[in-house]
């Protein structure tokens, strides 16, 4: 019945208790990190299990390979420990619920992936996705389900992640380029921790730009431009793509400035707080976060992921910060977009 | 009915008269369910002593006389029930004057809401009105004569309520005006401190007299607006959060929608409300104290506020929202019909039961459309269905469903708003006799020869 | 019929009627007769009724059917699904009709004067070209462009003028051009408009083995009728040539200065023509053109660009003028509209547009406040 894999012996002998020590809404030693985290692989309750925003962050801070978090979604569900509103959680798991709409191209064996988001289907006409392209699938039959994991919610993901990958395996493709992190982290993360076969190599769309930008290289212009990263929490479960923020930008003449938020240290958008906690959480975070990118000079926002930016868009426009998606970035300095004046 | 039309026509000029079979055909229906009745014939009045004459020569002749705005009650409030004349209003469509400081508009009997809301962006931006969400091409008057509920109405009451009176023509053909107008040509009250007349007319669906002029209320309009939804799993849940958000005193409106489609819908209750405010800070102060007076529910599970995609926002804070015509076209038929009784916000589990126990039944699309009332006072719970008018199967089926929410309603104790003939009926037998015998002795007096849109409020 | 699958999915809710901001109401046929059933709603719903056998062929039906000037107001405003459909609707319907055999006196009589003289005006075809006598425009001989003039522009004297200033303009301008004159057929617009598919598919099948004989491989149009039918409906019969309005390529040229101009002070609005803006998305060129002349003070009407009122002349009205005349009729109101922005002149880029506001101005005796002038007689005025 896929159980996770999680080594408590890592537990036993850390030496940091990084996961909890590091939480940013947590105020946890390193001793105290210990003793929760096996508390919790044991079945016992935890102020962890409660208190816990799912952020998604353990899975990065933790050095020893484990799956801190996924653990505490496991247990909250064992113990029936709802993060969410019940409406929102069923919510979400009717928007995730596979009816079979889906739109395919001309599937060969490497394939673009844009999950179920639809701002995507506007970006992958041009140069940059003309080796890929039309291999690409779109449709909530490959809807990631990774965002079950804020509503502790593993049934979910063990019912409907083997099923999707499966039908990536009916198609036979071999490389799946991921347009959305969360849909990568569910390959390169959460399959394996749950022991679910993945055929085929997940590639982050990152690693894709950056290996097309060198390609397209004549045709980029530096941007010129001072940006700020915006990080979503799913980026927490491929840490080691982080680097290609900073290749990318220098490649296209991007200035990332330096934030306090960045990193291991970046703020989530803050959205899935509003569903899980109400107004203040949210206010701080955003707030925290919109500040930060003023105070280091920004004047854009670069965006990983649709639902960071439909919930900061408006928020950072106001603080006359202009928000860009990073295939829009790319697109911008290979001129097959208009460079957006701020 | 060749001298009436003769007589008609010189009246209002002979190309806006016409007793032919096409305008027969089209005034003798609405887009809603019930069955057709043709006039004798259609006029277009362009001024009130037109419509005067009208009516002076339809009690002359005993002929039956039946307003008409753009038609759109769905509930054949403007088919007439016993032929006559039919008239079309619309010709009468002038804004004729704007008080900013005492925030009032002066309009026909025939203006336009989209009319109005135009003006008011155009030349007073500061100054809003209670906008409905039926079609812009639906008239003011009309929507005031069936107590209809617009954006203002959480805060401000029924449509009927924002109004500082109008002129009506009377069955006799006689020019009255109603409120602070009988007394000045000032327009700042419908009734107070004197007795309010205008529960003579309002609500009578013409029968009682035609609204030529009407003094609508304006409001602040404010520079930002915004909305919010809160979705609830638990329909008894419902009535709590609508208290709690009416007690801040600070939403504009309160639309609570329930739908199984599309699948981000299903299952749940939708409260959304809107906030607005001239600065960023008056809208978060807004945001913020409604989303803490919420706190409790999120708490608990009971209830969470939801991502709203920016796409959604748009189609959200439209004015009209035009997807409210669209559920026409759910089943590609153009068909679109609803039961919006007056409840008290307390019976929103009943009615939310009975709509999902009904499409079960029935087999039908449905949309439960719930308006919050002056504070919460009453809220108005539509129960729709949406149908294909090529379809008879599911033209009945959607009959036989509305139907039974008019039984339902009535053996609940709720008010149909703007009734079907049926329900009108429905609702006069169980009445207390005592406001039946009320309503008798004003019909009979007012219009004693029986003219005004018979076959309505038949209680004589 | 054609789209009979979907007729019945129309609410009769009154989006059509409106503009984009509700602000006023604007469909032509509805503003002139004002009861309902003249509204694309009232229309949808008798057509509706009269495939159903529920009312028959009446004059007034007709009349309701043939006062549709296809504006596309409707299109542009309906918020269903089918929106795009509406007007193709009222013209799937007048097809029936024509099958009947049974229509209006003036819509037989344009279908039987097209046949016969291949032109409304019965006017001989071999005076086609006439108008271009005395004036530099030479006949097509293989020039790069085909300068494409009409019925209206050949043979309607207000619009003569019009057919020769832009002509001359051209020419001016440096494109080389040519006409065909007599050897010139009726593009079939308003045939097809009003419903005669067979006599539709006749000239155009006749026009694309012409220009394909001449090898013309570009067109520019004097009237946006032409250049809507050319672009739109001629391609589907195997037509292949580009074709532009001859705003289209006038504009780069204002618009980067090469043409020597004066000043021409004046207070102007302007009249988008409903084949040229609402039918083919082209709002900008002729503003770009009027924006290139230093003096215009343009003042736009409200009900401009995708909301523009129409003039009453397209669906065939030009010539049936089955909306008729009076105070309400859509060019005296438009006419009006136009006056209420202080505009001492009204331009215009179409023909029938033109000679439709001329029309209203004299009626409502306005000759002295306001005069409509095509942009192009407007831009050579401010050349010479």
């Amino acid at each position: 019945m896929l159980p996770l894999k999680f080594n408590v012996n890592a537990c036993n002998s850390c030496p940091t208790g990084d996961c909890l020590v590091k939480c940013q809404y947590m105020d946890v030693d390193k001793d105290t990190a210990r003793e929760q985290m096996i508390k919790i692989y044991n079945g016992e309750d935890s102020f962890v299990l409660h208190n816990c925003v799912t952020c998604y962050a353990c899975e990065e801070y933790c050095r020893r390979g484990n799956h801190p978090f996924y653990l505490i979604m496991e247990q909250r569900e064992q113990k029936n420990i709802l993060t969410a509103p019940r409406a929102i959680t069923n919510q979400w798991i009717n928007i995730g619920e596979p009816t079979g709409k889906n739109r395919l191209g001309q599937i060969r064996e490497r394939v673009l992936s844009l999950g179920f988001m639809p701002e995507l289907l506007q970006m992958v006409g041009g140069p940059l996705f003309k080796d890929v392209m039309p291999s690409y699938l779109f449709g909530n039959d490959f809807f990631c389900n990774v965002v079950f994991a804020h509503f502790a919610k593993s049934s979910v993901i063990k019912e409907r992640l083997p099923v999707m990958i499966d039908k990536y395996r009916n198609l036979g493709v071999k490389e799946v380029i991921c347009l959305h992190d969360e849909c990568y982290g569910a390959f390169a993360s959460l399959a394996p921790a749950y022991g679910i076969e993945v055929p085929f190599t997940p590639i982050h769309y990152y690693e894709y730009l950056y290996e097309r930008l060198q390609t397209l290289a004549d045709e980029i212009s530096p941007l010129n431009i001072k940006a700020a990263y915006q990080r979503p929490c799913s980026a927490r479960l491929s840490g080691d793509k982080q680097h290609y923020v900073r290749d990318i930008a220098e490649l296209i003449g991007v200035d990332l400035v330096h934030r306090e938020y960045q990193d291991e240290n970046a703020l989530c958008c803050g959205e899935v707080m509003g569903w899980l906690y109400g107004y203040d959480l949210k206010n701080d975070l955003q707030r925290r976060n919109c500040d930060d990118m003023v105070e280091s000079g920004a004047r854009y926002c670069i965006f990983n992921c649709n639902a960071c930016q439909n919930a900061l868009s408006e928020k950072v426009m106001k603080l006359g910060i202009k928000p860009v998606h990073m295939i829009d970035l790319c697109r911008m300095a290979i001129g097959e977009l208009p460079k957006m004046e701020v | 009915m060749n001298d009436i039309v003769r007589s008609l026509a010189e009246i209002v000029g002979e190309q806006y008269v016409s007793d032919q079979n096409e305008e027969a055909f089209f005034y003798s229906r609405d887009p809603g369910l019930m069955p057709d009745h043709k006039p004798d014939c259609v006029v277009l009045p362009e001024t009130t002593k037109e419509v005067q004459a009208i009516v002076s020569l339809a009690n002359r002749e005993k002929i039956p006389v039946v307003p008409m705005g753009a038609g759109l009650s769905l509930t054949g409030l403007a088919i007439p029930l016993k032929g006559g004349i039919v008239v079309d209003m619309k010709r009468m469509n002038k804004i004729i004057s704007v008080n900013e400081k005492s925030r009032y508009a002066l309009v026909e009997g025939g203006t336009s809401q989209g009319a109005l809301k135009s003006y008011l962006i155009r030349h007073h931006p500061r100054l809003r009105h209670s906008l409905p969400d039926a079609p812009p091409a639906a008239t003011i008057a009309a929507n005031v004569m069936i107590h209809g509920q617009g954006r203002l109405s959480q805060q401000y009451g029924f449509n009927s309520d924002m109004i500082n009176g109008f002129e009506v023509v009377l069955p006799s053909g006689e020019l009255c005006p109603i409120g602070s107008a009988a007394m000045t040509s000032e327009w700042y009250s419908r009734g107070a401190p004197f007795p309010d007349l205008s529960g003579l007319f309002l609500g009578w669906f013409g029968s009682t007299g035609i609204i030529t002029k009407l003094a609508v209320k304006l409001y602040p309009n404010k520079k930002l607006r915004d909305v919010e939804i809160f979705v609830i799993d638990n329909e008894e849940t419902v009535p709590d959060v609508v208290f709690e958000i009416t007690h801040t005193e600070l939403a504009e409106d309160i639309l609570i929608f329930t739908q199984p489609m599309p699948a981000v819908f299903k299952d749940n209750h939708h409260v959304s409300f809107y906030i607005t405010g001239d600065t960023e800070e008056e809208l978060e102060f807004k945001r913020k104290m409604i989303w803490r007076a919420l706190d409790p529910f999120i708490k608990s599970k009971d209830g969470g506020f939801m991502s709203i995609p920016p796409g959604v926002k748009g189609s959200l804070t439209e004015m009209p929202q035009t997807s409210a015509a669209r559920i026409a076209d759910i089943k590609k038929g153009g068909g679109f019909e609803y039961s919006g009784p007056v409840v008290p916000v307390e019976w929103y589990p009943q009615c939310a039961r009975k709509l999902s126990e009904l499409a079960k039944k029935y087999n039908l699309a449905y949309s439960g459309m719930i308006r919050i009332v002056a504070g919460g006072h009453c809220m108005m719970y539509a129960f729709a269905f949406a149908f294909n008018r090529a379809d008879v199967d599911m033209v009945e089926r959607t009959k036989k469903a509305l139907e039974e929410v008019s039984n339902f309603v009535l053996e609940l104790g709720g008010m149909y708003w703007k009734p079907n003939v049926d329900e009108q009926n429905m609702a006069i037998e169980r009445m207390h006799p005592n406001t039946r015998n009320l309503m008798k002795m004003i019909k009979s007096n007012l219009d004693p020869n029986g003219i005004m849109n018979p076959g309505n409020w038949e209680v004589l | 019929m054609n789209y009979e699958e979907i007729i019945h999915r129309c609410f009769r809710c009154g989006y059509c009627k409106l503009t984009g901001d509700y602000d006023d109401f604007n469909c032509p046929a509805y503003r002139k007769f004002a009861f309902d059933t003249y509204a694309p709603g009232g229309r949808m719903w008798l057509i509706r009724a009269w495939l159903n056998g529920e009312i028959q062929t009446s004059a007034r039906f007709q009349e309701i059917l043939f006062s549709c000037a296809t504006c596309s107001n409707c299109v542009e405003h309906c918020v269903f699904p089918f929106s795009d459909d509406l007007v193709n609707i009222f013209i799937a319907a007048r097809e029936e009709m024509v099958n009947t055999g049974i229509l209006p006196p003036k819509v037989r009589d344009y279908f039987k004067n097209i046949s016969t003289n291949g032109n409304p005006y019965k006017e001989p075809a071999a005076r086609r070209g006439a108008w271009s006598e005395g004036t530099v425009v030479e006949s097509y001989d293989g020039q790069e462009y085909l300068f494409y003039i009409g019925d209206v522009g050949s043979y309607d004297d207000r619009a003569k003028k019009i057919a020769r200033a832009v002509g001359e303009l051209l020419v001016k301008a440096g494109f080389s051009i040519g006409i065909l004159a007599e050897r010139e057929n009726s593009d079939g617009n308003e045939v097809r408009a009003l419903g005669e598919r067979g006599l539709f598919e006749y000239l155009a099948d006749m026009n694309i083995e012409l220009f394909k004989n001449l090898g013309i491989k570009k067109i520019i149009t004097l009237d946006p009728h032409a250049f809507n039918v050319f672009r739109n409906d001629y391609p589907s019969r195997g037509a292949e040539f580009e074709v532009f309005h001859y705003t289209q390529v006038l504009a780069p040229l204002l618009e980067a200065g090469t043409l020597p101009l004066k000043k021409f002070e004046a207070n102007v609005t302007y009249h988008d023509p409903c084949y040229l803006g609402r039918h083919n998305d082209e709002y900008d060129a002729p503003r770009t053109i009027l924006r290139a002349v230093e003096g215009l003070r343009i003042i736009e009407m409200h009900q401009s660009k995708e909301n523009a009122f129409c003039c009453g002349g397209g669906g065939g009205n030009f010539f049936t003028d089955i909306l008729g005349g009076g105070k309400d009729s859509p060019n005296r109101v438009r006419v009006r509209q136009a006056l209420d922005t202080g505009a001492e002149v009204v331009a215009v880029a179409c023909p029938q547009c033109a000679v439709m506001l001329d029309d209203a101005v004299k009626m409502a005796n306005l000759d002295d406040q306001v005069e409509i002038l095509d942009v192009g007689e407007l831009i050579l005025r401010a050349l010479s």
